[in-house]
This record gives C-alpha cells, structure tokens and sequence, in this order.
C-alpha cells in the first residue's frame, strides 16, 4: 500500500513523560503529522519506555497526565508503537507494566490489534536503519 | 473576555474556547453557540456530546477526520461526512464543535 510520495517516519522517544516537555511535544507532533498520511511508526527506549506504563497519576507533580492520549493514536493510523526490551529490563518493567493500546484494523474487518510491539535492541537499531526520517525527542 | 450565563461569568479566550473546562454546561453551550450562530438540534449535540466523551477518555480534542470517521461509524454515513458536518459546523466541525463543548482547540488547528 505504499504510495508515492509517502516515507517512513520513526518517532524516538528517550525520556520520562514528565519533568520535561519533550515526551508531550513528541505526542503533539505525531497527532498533527498524521493528517500527512505517512508511515509512522513510535520508538520507545531509554527512560521513554515510561511514558507507555499503566495507571499513571499526576496528581503530585501537578501536570496533565496525558497517558490517555496514546490510546488515540490508532484512531490516527498510527499503530506501530515500538518498545526496546532492553530498555523495559533496565528500569526492573515488563510488558504487564505497560497500558494496552489498540488499534481497529480496517483490512480484517475492524478487529481490535494491540499496537505495542516488543523488540531487542538489535530489532531497533535494524529498525531505525530502515526509516527515511527519524526525529527524536 | 466572558461568557454570561444563568447570571454568572465564564471566562474564555481571545477565539471564544473557555478557559476553565469545567465551567462547561449546556447552558453554556446554548450560549456559545448562539454566538457562533448556530441553533443547536439532535445532531449538533450528539456531536458535542461525543467530543466530550472523547476528550473525557483520551484527554484530546480528535483531529477533524477522526470525529468524522467516527460519528460515521457511530451515526451512520447520512451524519457522518465532511458535507453534512460543514452544514452543521459550517466554521469547521472541529473547531467549532469543540468551542460549544467547552474542549480546548483541538491539537494541529491553526
């Protein structure tokens, strides 16, 4: 289905969801560069493989807890959300730690298909070598 | 710059979107809406509604495409398309939607 004019974009996201501006701004950029129908896809490595755990409360750093908002993300087309092993092992997380975050896929009748896909770092970096455009954040 | 309602004062912005989201009614929205010159029906606050239980759940205002896509899926096709919407919002479905239901501008709108 790749047409013309469309490239691979990959969005890394390296750090912790709040204490910076980065992680907000990153999600902010993939909602508005969706309406470009590219081929997006999300990397989360670092201390960014936070921004994809459960159950957040912000109420003690007194911010917007914006977790919710990757939910949405398959309601944008974009549902490959990349998260590096290595990264989850580091910080003591596994994938139970992190949200469930689906997508509808349209060519199989709107099942529901989880969009957090776990890979090696090895997998990344054969990733990254494949995008036409990375930006990181 | 504020909103009178029911005798008291809401506050909103320089384009008219609330500052203090739960200063939201539907009284409120009735107001803002007559400003915008638009006389709400079924349809109207059907679409309101659904925005404010997607901000509710996904603590965004959707991209004009995905409310369209889903009030489609949710309303039908007779509802759900860029024609029809513009008939309802004719400001931007959006935009002006998420004005009346008291949302924050929704995120990418210039």
């Amino acid at each position: 289905m790749m047409e013309e004019g469309v490239k691979k974009f990959l969005y890394v996201n390296r750090k912790a969801p709040y204490g910076t501006i980065y992680a907000l701004e990153a999600l902010e950029v993939v909602l508005i560069g969706a309406a470009f129908d590219q081929d997006v896809s999300l990397a989360f490595l670092d201390d960014g493989v936070f921004q994809l755990t459960r159950d957040q409360n912000t109420d003690g750093v007194g911010v917007k807890n914006f977790s919710p908002t990757f939910r949405a993300l398959g309601d944008y087309d974009v549902n490959k959300l990349y998260v590096e092993r290595e990264s989850l092992e580091e910080r003591g997380l596994t994938a139970d730690d992190l949200q469930e975050i689906v997508y509808e896929d349209e060519d199989d009748d709107w099942a529901e298909k989880p969009s957090i896909r776990i890979i090696s770092r090895a997998e990344m970096a054969d990733l990254m070598h494949d995008q036409d455009v990375i930006l990181s954040f | 710059m504020s909103y009178e309602v029911n005798g008291q004062t809401v506050e909103h912005d320089e384009e008219g979107y609330i500052t203090n989201l739960s200063d939201w009614s539907e009284d409120l929205a009735k107001v803002i809406a007559e400003q915008e010159g638009i006389e709400m029906t079924d349809e109207h606050w059907a679409v309101v509604n659904f925005l404010r239980d997607y901000y509710e759940e996904y603590q965004i205002a959707p991209a004009v495409r995905v409310l369209i896509k889903a009030i489609k899926k949710q309303m039908g096709p007779e509802i759900g398309n860029n024609k029809h919407m513009y008939e309802l919002f004719p400001y931007g479905p959006a935009k002006q939607a998420c004005k009346i239901a008291g949302l924050p501008k929704p995120t990418g709108c210039v």
